[in-house]
Parts: structure tokens; C-alpha cells; sequence
């Protein structure tokens, strides 16, 4: 039993990019808490200024590899809100099947390449290559699917080429769509293996209430467009986000934290099941009924659920994208709309795999940006990462150093933070004073 | 080198040429068999300061960097830099044009000195690297292959002919017949000519051929009405370090 702890955990693993934790109690009382971000800046601010508008999107989509689909489009939607650029719905519905293959494989990862070790007691995927193969198979298997998703439509698994400001460079074939069709299709029975495992797993038993920020939508589960919404009930305009969250930089990190007039909140995977459950797909809904991912869950360890859940809507939502579009036709000659340079200031929020993203950008008349201004998920939810902490500590105290360790671990790790993202590895120190 | 040990590093970068190798997809499993994978921050807890290969990501940014790039060359016998970011600094570089005092004090503000940056390097420029997997990001079988050949004691080859060809063999038409401005003629080839072929110019992420054919490409943008200076600063987006040292040197 620890009365007084030192734990620095340096480099926290299985997280994208670069984090530390020190936590430091004594007399079982936290006396400092932090969440550190020592990852190299890299002032993506400053690289656009002057850019050309069809240079952003590319610039952009190289702040994370693991979610450069919705850079690609958080930086293409503020692009096009500046410069009046009004797509149709056939780009808008490719556009959104790319973003599902993003989730998929982003998803994947983080359930059963970096969260599912913790749940199954290894220390990384490799173990588990010998303990339970049909899980690595599993991620495999959705993994590939959503890479061929983003490669056959965006030209590139990471990195996509062929998403523009107005719409594609190149439009996939009728025959293309069919081939994902059927990919998507064959991995239903992977998802009821996974559910097997998942309804074994013990999830731990740890509620915090905070405000949970997502984008939102009358007319679907919202990934790609809609209002930015809080689970304390207000609903905004992209354009506006700015009359609610502000950023501060801290001396501890290079990414800033980010607060709402409340204080810290959460965005993520948790936030869009609480705030848009009614929205997701039948298949999905039944799922997370029978994992028990009841909204409002307030239990942060379940965004792994809602990641899962996530995956199940996804492979349905884009089987119906497909659908339509095999429906409507691929059109060639509507693949790109005409782009009109003037000034202006555009804002896009989309939902990357961690949160919303907001890309806000400013435009002279000839095109080039002026000013730019990006939030990043995993930005937003650092504040909401040290409160959680704050509340769990004192709850495992009496565990072992090493327990607390992982516990904090899996805790910071179920946020799925993307550091490189956050323009920013994992360390918790603990040493007995 | 049987089943050599391998870490695999992340300095200032995307993390999507990690990323490249867990998506290695059904050639995953084999590829960790293949080798032991030592130290690999974004895939695995374990990690070992005992490695024969480094794969290293990202480009030198802070000071930090540097000291973690000089540890990991001191330990490892050969270093590999992987994607644009290692092998010329990458897009990392636009920083430096725009100017370091000037970005922090952009992006951070009054709080500016608390950030630890430095003007953005390729990796070579600290340490020796021993071969070069580039691209933003590389082929996944292209960090396969120097694996490879490093395992079977062979030197990796490189493509040093430029995207055009690429495109030639592949029977495309080329993109500048659509008005779409192309680095191609001048950009390393390697990546089976990608962005054209996907409808887009080339941005030379690979970095230039060693002997580029300049005057050709001057032709090439006369005859679409174009000049040096139109496709400079494309070239800038990945290449923004080269071309500040071309300019000291």
C-alpha cells in the first residue's frame, strides 16, 4: 500500500507520439499531477501562412499519420466555408466513405492493437500473437479493409492524394466500390468474435461526469459535418467555436489545454455515443446494448466500448453509402468543382477518430492563407485526462506501485491520445519518498 | 544477420511511417518473425537499448532530438532514416523559412520560451545514416526490402531516375495535359508515380534526383507556359532544408 507515491511513467507506450506522467502523493493526498507533452512542436500554424489553398489540405493531412483523412478534411471543409465552395452529393458521400475507412483503421488499431493488451494482461500485441491469435487476425483483417478503403478512393492509405478542395482528383470505379462492398460485408463475423471477448473482459469501475463536446447531426451519426454540440445542452455553429472553447499554453507541455466556459471537457469516441446514440446504426445500437454502453456513460474506460461501437457503425454506414452511390452513378465530369479564389475566413469541424477537430483558416484575395488557428483533439482532452486522474488515484491508492501505474496507463491510454497529433511519448515515474 | 534486433524511433513527425510498418497488413505477422523488435514506442510497452537496426522517423526539432538521435546511433550499427521528415527534414522545414523566432512566438506567444525548438534538420545533417527509405510517406515494401536485404547482407537499391519515367511505364498520360503543374521531371522516383497517377502533380517528397535535368524541365514548363519559379515553391513543401542549404553552401 502506497501512503506516498512518486510515479513518473517516461515514455507512456502504445499512445501516438510522445507523453509523460508524473504523479506525486503524500499522506495519500495528490500533490501534483501532470500530464506532460515534451513531443517536438511543430508550428503547423506557422507553415500555412502563405500556402496556397491547394497546398493546405497536404500540408495539414502531415500533422498525424494515423488520422491524416480527417486533417484532409477538417483543413478542406474550412478551405471551402472560406471560398464559397459548395460540393455535390456524390463527392460529399465519398468523402464520408473515406472518413469511415479512417475510423476503421484508427479504431482497430487502438482496440486491439494498444487497448486490448491491457484487457487481456500483456505488455503490446506481439504476446498475443501466441495467446489469442484470432484477435490479431481480427485487426488485421479490419486494419487491411480500411487501408484499402482510404487507398482505392484517396489514392493512399495515409497521406490521401486525390481529396481536393472541390472534390477528387480521381474518381474511383463502380467495380472499386463493389470490391470494398464485399470486403465490408465479410467482416461481420469478425465483430461477433470480438464481442464474445469483449463481453469477458473486465472493464474498471471508475465514473467521472464531464462535459462531453462532439459534433452533431439531425441527419446522421455526425463524422464529417454538423454543429458542434455539449452534452450540457448547447449547440453551436462551426463558425463560433471560439465563443466557447479557448486555448492556454501550460509550461509542462507543448500542446495546449483547452477549456469550455464549464472548465475541462472530453471529446472522443464516449462523446459522440452520448451525445448522437439515437443516431447510430441498428447493428450497433444492439451491440452496445449488449456490452451495456448506456448513454450517458460517464465511465471514461468505456471509450474503448464506444470505439468498438463505432467500428460496427461504420461498416454499416458505409455499405450504405456504397449502396446509393452504385445507385446513383460515378459521374466523371462531376468530380471536381470549380474553385473561385477571393479573402474570407472559413472554419471546418470534423470528428477525427479522438475528437473533434477544428481547422479555422483565413484567406487574402489571391488565394494564400493569412492566418490559421488548429485545435486538436487530443489538445482538448489533456485538462479532462488530469481531472480523471485526480479522481482515480485516490481511488486505487491502496493497489500495488506497479497496478497504479498501469492503471493510470490504461486510463490515459483509453483516450487513445494522439500526440503527434497535439504537435506532441508516455513517461509515469514513480519513486516511494 | 539472423533475425536481427530492431528499433524502431520517432523524433519530430507524423508517425505515419510507423504507422507504415503496422500497416504491413498480412505481411505483418512474417515481418516479426523476421526480425526482433526491440524498442517501437507507438506499437509496444517492452523496449531495449540493445539494437543492430535503427528505423528512424521524423526530423531533428529540439534539442531533445538531437540528444535521442546521437544515443540511438551510438548504439545502433546501422541507421536507416524512414520518410521525407528523416531523410531532407520533410515539410518540418517550412518552419525555418518562416522563421523560428517568429513561429514560437506565433504559435505559443508570450510563452514562447518555454518551448524547446530548434531550426528543423534532416537527420543526416547529426548523425551517419546508412540508408534512406523516402517518401511522405515511404512504401511499405520499400522499408521492407532494406530490412530484407539488410537480413540477406545486401545493399538496398534506390531508384536515381526521375518520377516521369515511372509514369511512362505505367502508360500515363502526363498530368501537365490536364493543366495540373508536376514535379516529376526533376522528383526521385520510387513510388511507382503515385500522385500522378491518382490525378495529382508529383511534390517531390522523395526529394530530387542527383542529376536532375534542369534544363529539361525548364522546356517542359515553357511549352505549358510556366515558370521556375511557379513550381519552387511546390518544391519548397518537402524540400524547404535543401534548398536553404544550396543556398549557404
Amino acid at each position: 500500500m502506497a501512503t506516498n507515491l512518486n510515479i513518473e511513467v517516461s515514455p507512456i507506450s502504445r499512445v501516438e507520439g510522445h507523453g509523460d506522467l508524473v504523479i506525486d502523493v503524500k499522506n495519500k493526498r495528490i500533490e501534483k499531477l501532470q500530464f506532460r507533452i515534451p513531443e517536438s512542436p511543430r508550428f503547423f500554424e506557422a507553415m500555412l501562412v502563405g500556402r496556397d489553398y491547394s497546398e493546405a489540405s497536404h500540408l495539414m493531412s502531415r500533422i498525424c499519420g494515423i488520422c491524416s483523412v480527417s486533417h484532409t478534411f477538417a483543413s478542406i471543409r474550412a478551405t471551402e466555408a472560406a471560398l464559397g465552395v459548395n460540393i455535390n452529393d456524390m463527392i460529399l458521400k465519398l468523402r464520408k466513405l473515406v472518413n469511415h475507412g479512417e475510423f476503421l483503421e484508427s479504431n482497430s488499431l487502438h482496440v486491439y492493437f494498444l487497448a486490448a493488451p491491457d484487457f487481456l494482461g500483456v505488455g503490446s500485441v506481439l504476446p498475443l500473437l501466441d495467446s489469442n491469435p484470432e484477435i490479431v487476425n481480427i485487426a488485421v483483417n479490419i486494419k487491411k479493409v480500411a487501408n484499402d478503403i482510404v487507398r482505392i478512393i484517396g489514392g493512399r492509405a495515409i497521406h490521401p492524394i486525390t481529396t481536393v478542395v472541390g472534390g477528387f482528383t480521381k474518381l474511383p470505379s463502380i467495380a472499386d466500390l463493389k470490391t470494398i462492398r464485399n470486403m465490408l460485408v465479410a467482416l461481420y463475423p469478425d465483430f461477433e468474435v470480438s464481442m464474445k471477448l469483449l463481453k469477458t473482459i473486465k472493464i474498471p469501475d471508475f465514473e467521472r461526469e464531464t462535459e462531453y463536446l462532439s459534433i452533431s447531426s439531425k441527419n446522421e451519426y455526425a463524422l464529417y459535418e454538423g454543429n458542434l454540440k455539449s452534452s450540457d445542452g448547447w449547440e453551436i455553429e462551426n463558425r463560433d467555436y471560439l465563443t466557447r472553447i479557448t486555448e492556454k499554453v501550460v509550461q509542462h507541455s507543448t500542446g495546449k489545454h483547452c477549456r469550455t466556459p464549464r472548465g475541462e471537457y472530453m471529446v472522443g469516441a464516449l462523446s459522440r455515443v452520448n451525445n448522437n446514440y439515437s443516431m447510430l446504426s441498428y447493428n450497433a445500437k444492439k451491440y452496445a446494448e449488449e456490452l451495456g454502453l448506456k448513454p450517458p456513460c460517464f465511465n471514461t474506460f468505456y471509450i474503448n466500448i464506444a470505439q468498438f461501437i463505432e467500428l460496427v457503425h461504420c461498416v454499416d454506414d458505409s455499405i450504405r453509402l456504397i449502396d446509393e452511390l452504385i445507385a446513383q452513378g460515378l459521374d466523371e465530369k462531376k468530380a471536381r468543382v470549380k474553385i473561385k479564389v477571393k479573402s474570407g475566413r472559413g472554419v471546418g469541424i470534423v470528428e477525427a477518430p479522438r475528437g473533434a477537430l477544428i481547422h479555422d483558416y483565413t484567406y487574402e484575395r489571391n488565394g494564400k492563407i493569412s492566418k490559421a488557428n488548429l485545435i486538436i483533439p487530443t489538445n482538448m482532452n489533456y485538462a479532462n485526462v488530469e481531472k480523471d486522474l485526480e479522481a482515480f488515484i485516490p481511488q486505487i491508492i491502496d493497489k500495488s506501485e506497479d497496478e497504479i501505474r498501469l492503471n493510470c496507463e490504461m486510463l490515459i491510454r483509453a483516450y487513445d491520445p494522439c500526440i503527434s497529433c497535439s504537435t506532441h511519448l508516455l513517461n509515469v515515474k514513480l519513486i516511494n519518498r | 544477420m539472423s533475425r536481427p534486433k530492431i528499433g524502431v524511433f520517432g523524433l519530430a513527425g507524423c508517425g505515419g511511417c510507423q504507422l507504415e510498418i503496422l500497416n504491413l497488413e498480412e505481411h505483418l505477422i512474417d515481418f516479426i518473425k523476421a526480425v526482433d523488435i526491440v524498442h517501437f514506442t507507438e506499437a509496444i510497452t517492452e523496449h531495449s537499448d540493445t539494437y543492430e537496426i535503427a528505423l528512424i522517423e521524423g526530423s531533428v526539432s529540439t534539442e531533445h532530438d538531437r540528444e535521442r538521435l546521437e544515443h540511438i546511433a551510438s548504439v545502433a550499427k546501422t541507421v536507416v532514416a524512414v520518410g521525407a521528415c528523416a531523410c531532407t527534414g520533410g515539410l518540418n522545414c517550412l518552419k525555418n523559412i518562416y522563421g523560428l523566432e517568429r513561429a514560437k512566438e506565433l504559435v505559443y506567444g508570450d510563452r514562447k520560451d518555454w518551448i524547446d525548438a530548434i531550426e528543423t534538420m534532416p537527420i543526416d545533417r547529426i548523425v551517419k545514416v546508412d540508408h534512406y527509405a523516402r517518401g511522405c510517406p515511404p512504401t511499405r515494401s520499400e522499408i521492407v526490402d532494406i530490412v530484407r536485404s539488410l537480413i540477406a547482407g545486401k545493399i538496398p537499391e534506390i531508384s536515381s531516375y526521375p518520377v516521369c519515367i515511372e509514369c511512362k511505364r505505367l502508360g500515363n498520360t502526363c498530368i501537365y495535359e490536364f493543366g495540373v503543374t508536376c514535379l516529376g521531371p526533376v522528383a526521385r522516383a520510387g513510388c511507382n508515380a503515385r500522385c500522378p497517377s491518382a490525378g495529382a502533380g508529383c511534390e517531390a517528397c522523395r526529394g530530387p534526383i542527383d542529376e536532375p535535368n534542369v534544363n529539361a524541365q525548364k522546356d517542359l514548363l515553357q511549352k505549358y507556359g510556366l515558370t521556375v519559379e511557379d513550381v519552387m515553391e511546390g518544391f519548397n513543401l518537402y524540400n524547404a532544408c535543401k534548398k536553404i542549404e544550396q543556398k549557404n553552401s
